[in-house]
This record gives structure tokens, C-alpha cells and sequence, in this order.
């Protein structure tokens, strides 16, 4: 066993240990973060395959961006674990059956290929992951690549326009008024003559 | 260099490569936490003089000794942890702030071989790991269970992910003109003189990264996510002593490494300003000297944001601006004045 084994199996103990503890964990947060260094050694293995690209892909999209969101509003329930745990028994059979059925399907999709690959081969000096990536992204499969942009836009807009309500009496601030505010229009100098106080109103005043 | 260096690795064997990347990683490290002691003296002693103060002038000449004496009284506080804190991610927080800021470093560029790891996807790299920063901030003040730790968490964690948009952008610019995610060869693109440094024809882009980047390390007038006067100190209120150090060391090695970006990308890295001055590490050092200035000056000069505004700034006027920018340099490419931009 070379030195690229020892890490491959470091690096899948970890990520069967992080994916554990995801579901394991009884604080949201634990799991969140567990999912967070799943995600992590994922990337380490796939940097093990030579794939720098979907590597540091997978670290930017989901670790930089999709989990802090996961975390942002994990951190803001109020989830009580006992209350959510109450009905494990009687959920347990259908859970089953669907995780069952998972693992029957994935079985039989990873049988029918032939897993004998070839070594592959090396790969030359300047060769760049990313550059074959887009390359290969925008001649030959451009098509279903804009399919999925599209698709993907959709969503978001579905899920703005879902959920966001507009709330009556809603006080917002205008930046393009502020910034064209003037100081004509909202200060006037008035040009006051000096005026002496009357004498005699305020004698008393020294007293 | 590698002549002197072949005795010691021949006795060294196998051993030899992880050895000596560890020697290189050590020097890189020590100057880069030499430089951030001393950023904070020079910040100190800038803003004393933009307010017609001395600033620190008491231990040793000049009170250069004074980032010294800070390290050495941080270091013997003790750390207090909160009795209702969360113990293990109380002390991960401090620890995944420094991490990414350090760990950015490995693709960084002094020159065309003073580079620790020259990877293909190095402009990739140091997005993806810069990404990760924000955990750090988001477990403190989460692990800290404390209302104000946790206000500054969130506002901390809202203007990072804004701003990183912004930044993200900025870079496909770069990578645009450059053709290449490489750092050394983003920098090699810009050869030839500083009117050929990618700060002019991508000057919009210029300005949103660099205003970005104070955003980002959460530097006046964009921190927010500290605001003394608002939430105390925002995410870190609950730390002291060294762990309070590191948030602290985290920020300013953050803010060097931000400048350090901003002159490989748009100032032309280590390249000379005309082209028959000789190019080297002086340059890209004095680079860096003058972005961390800039992130000085503005401390001194603006009033802090407020939090709308900031988020406005990020969404509704640095994204669009970058996408406008992009189309337009990648649509000038394909048209006969294309080599203005790259």
C-alpha cells in the first residue's frame, strides 16, 4: 500500500465518520458542521483523482456559499431534539423501506458497469483540468449546460416569488432620493436683521 | 540555492520534501505574522497622525517595541470561557478564522519562483479558501451564547457571503484578460509597463475588489460586524486573551493578504512600473505597503455604514456593476480593440 492508499483511506474514514455524525448529532448545528467537513474531505478525494477543478468547485459553491446559508438558519431555530425524536419508532418501517430500496437501486446500477477499469493515463505537463472542463462544457454539451442555467434560474425566481409577500405600511428608504437631496431642499437661511432685546423685560433677570 | 541545498537533502532522503516545504511554509508564516504586529503599530501610528496625535511613542524608540508589548500581555491573560458556551466550538471559532488566512497564502506569488505551490487553479484556490473564513466568525459567535456575539455573527456572516459575490466577479475579469487561473501567469499578462497593469482597462472591477476587500475583513467603515457602539464587540465580545489575539491576528493577516491580491491582480504583482526598471520582490512589497495604506486611510476618513446601506452597496450596486463590466470586456475581445485588454 503506497503512500495515495493511506490517504484514500484516511481521507473515506473521515467522510464516513463526518456523514455520520450528520445524522447522529442532536444539535443541528453539530450536524450542519459535520456536513460542512463531508464536504471537505470529499473535495481531499477528489483532489486525489487529479479533478483540482470539481475540487475546489465543490469547496467554493458548497462549503463558501450553500452551507453558510444551511448554517445561518440552523443557528436561528429553536429546535427541541426530544419533541422531534418522538415519533422515531413509528416512522422507522417507511424510512426503512425507502432507505432499502435506495441502496437495492444503487446496487444494481453500480453492478452493471464494468468497474476493471485501465490506469489512466498520465497526464502531459500543461494539461489543464479546467480548461478540458470548459472546453468540453461549451462545444459539445453546450446545449444541455443551457438547459440546466435556465432551469436553475427558473427556480430562483419561482422561490423569490413564492415567498416573498409584500407587507402593507412597509416604511422603506429611497437611496436614489436621499442622494439627490439638496441642501436648497431642506434648509432655508433667512436673513435676520441684529434686533436689541427691549430693555426693561429682563431687569429682574441679574436679581 | 538548490547546489548549497543538495548535501542536506541527499542526507535527508524521502524525508527531504516534506522537510523542506515545511522550512518554506515557516518562512512565509514567520515574516507574514512579523508584518501583522507590525501593521498594527503602523496603523496606529498613520491614524495618530491624521488626527494630529503621536500615537504610540512609549516602549522602546519610536514605541516600536509596542506590537511586542501587546503580544506579550495578550499572551498572559487568561482565556475565559463562558460558563453557557458551547466548549469545542468556543475554541474551533479562533481557530478556522486563522486557518483559511493562512492557508491562502500557499499560491501566493512574491515572484515568478518565489511561489510555494504553482497550481493551475490558483485564482480558484484562494476564492475557495478565503470562502471558508467566514465559519470561523459564524461559530464564535454562535458557540459563544451571547446575544451580542451572536447579532455580530449574523451581520458578520450576511456581508461576507455579499461581498464575496462582489469579489468573485471582480476575479472573472481578471481571469478573463489574464486567460489563465494561474497567479504567476495573471501576473506575466501584465507585463510591459504599468500601462499594461489590468487595474486600467478593468478599473471598475478595480475599485468594487478593492472596496470589497475592506468589506470583507470587516475594516472600517464597513464593520459592522464589531460596532462597538451598537453590539460591544460584536462576534468575538466573549473572547479574551489569546484567543481574543488570534481574531485579531486573523483580521490584519487577512487585510495583508487581501493587498497582497489586489497587487497581483490589478498592479502587476511583482512587476516594475517601466519597463527598464528590473522587476523583482521589492515591488509587489511596496504594492502591498500602499493598498494596506489605503485600508488605513480609509479607517481614518469615513464615518461607518450603516447596515442597510452596506447591504445595498453589495447587492444592488457592486454585483450589477461587475456583471455590466464583464460582459463588456468579454464582448471588447472578440472585436480589433481586444488587446486593450489583455
Amino acid at each position: 500500500m503506497d503512500f495515495k492508499d493511506l490517504v484514500f483511506y484516511g481521507l473515506a474514514a473521515i467522510l464516513l465518520l463526518a456523514g455520520l455524525r450528520v445524522i447522529t448529532s442532536r444539535n443541528p448545528v453539530h450536524s450542519a458542521l459535520s456536513l460542512v467537513l463531508a464536504f471537505f474531505t470529499a473535495a481531499g478525494l477528489w483532489l486525489l483523482l487529479q479533478a483540482e477543478f470539481l475540487a475546489i468547485t465543490l469547496v467554493l459553491v458548497y462549503i463558501g456559499a450553500v452551507m453558510v446559508l444551511f448554517m445561518f438558519v440552523v443557528m436561528m431555530l429553536d429546535i427541541n431534539t426530544e419533541e422531534m425524536r418522538r415519533g422515531f419508532w413509528s416512522y422507522l418501517p417507511a424510512g426503512l423501506l425507502v432507505g432499502g430500496l435506495m441502496v437495492a437501486e444503487m446496487l444494481l446500477v453500480l453492478r452493471a458497469g464494468d468497474w476493471d477499469l485501465p490506469e489512466p493515463a498520465a497526464l502531459s505537463a500543461g494539461y489543464s483540468n479546467t480548461k478540458a472542463l470548459g472546453r468540453l462544457l461549451y462545444t459539445e454539451y453546450v446545449y444541455a449546460f443551457e438547459l440546466a442555467a435556465v432551469l436553475l434560474l427558473v427556480a430562483m425566481i419561482a422561490a423569490i416569488v413564492l415567498t416573498h409577500r409584500k407587507r402593507s405600511g412597509n416604511k422603506q428608504m429611497q437611496a436614489g432620493l436621499q442622494v439627490k437631496v439638496r441642501r436648497e431642499d431642506r434648509i432655508r437661511l433667512v436673513n435676520l436683521k441684529p434686533q436689541k432685546p427691549e430693555t426693561g423685560s429682563d431687569t429682574d433677570a441679574g436679581g | 540555492m538548490d547546489a548549497m541545498l543538495a548535501p542536506v537533502a541527499e542526507l535527508l532522503g524521502p524525508a527531504w520534501l516534506p522537510v523542506w516545504t515545511l522550512v518554506k511554509i515557516l518562512l512565509i508564516v514567520l515574516p507574514l505574522m512579523i508584518a501583522v504586529a507590525y501593521l498594527t503599530y503602523a496603523e496606529r501610528k498613520v491614524i495618530g497622525y491624521m488626527q494630529v496625535r503621536l500615537g504610540p511613542n512609549r516602549v522602546g524608540p519610536f514605541g516600536l517595541l509596542q506590537p511586542i508589548a501587546d503580544g506579550i500581555k495578550l499572551l498572559m491573560k487568561e482565556i475565559v470561557i463562558p460558563s453557557g458556551a458551547n466548549k469545542g466550538l468556543f475554541l474551533l471559532g479562533p481557530v478556522l478564522v486563522i486557518a483559511p488566512a493562512l492557508a491562502a497564502w500557499a499560491v501566493f506569488p512574491f515572484t515568478d519562483t518565489l511561489v510555494l505551490a504553482d497550481l493551475n487553479a490558483g485564482l480558484l484556490y484562494v476564492l475557495a479558501i478565503t470562502s471558508m473564513g467566514v465559519y470561523g466568525v459564524v461559530i464564535a459567535g454562535w458557540a459563544s451564547n451571547s446575544k451580542y456575539a451572536f447579532l455580530g455573527a449574523m451581520r458578520s456572516a450576511a456581508q461576507i457571503v455579499a461581498y464575496e459575490i462582489a469579489m468573485g466577479f471582480a476575479l472573472v475579469g481578471v481571469l478573463l484578460a489574464a486567460r489563465s487561473l494561474n497567479l504567476v501567469e495573471i501576473v506575466q499578462g501584465q507585463a510591459g509597463g504599468f500601462w499594461h497593469w489590468y487595474f486600467l482597462p478593468l478599473f471598475p472591477l478595480f475599485l468594487v475588489y478593492l472596496i470589497s476587500g475592506v468589506a470583507e475583513t470587516n475594516r472600517l467603515p464597513f464593520d459592522v460586524a464589531e460596532g462597538e457602539s451598537e453590539i460591544v464587540a460584536g462576534f468575538h465580545v466573549e473572547y479574551s486573551g489569546m484567543a481574543f489575539a488570534i481574531f485579531f491576528l486573523a483580521e490584519y493577516a487577512n487585510m495583508i493578504l487581501i493587498a497582497g491580491l489586489t497587487s497581483v491582480m490589478f498592479l502587476g504583482g511583482w512587476l516594475s512600473p517601466l519597463p527598464f526598471l528590473p522587476d523583482g520582490l521589492p515591488w509587489i512589497l511596496a504594492k502591498m505597503g500602499f493598498v494596506l495604506f489605503l485600508f488605513l486611510w480609509f479607517r481614518a476618513t469615513f464615518p461607518r455604514y450603516r447596515y442597510d446601506q452596506i447591504m445595498r452597496l453589495g447587492w444592488k450596486v457592486f454585483i450589477p456593476v461587475t456583471l455590466v463590466w464583464i460582459v463588456v470586456v468579454a464582448a471588447a475581445m472578440q472585436t480589433p480593440l481586444g488587446h486593450l485588454f489583455h
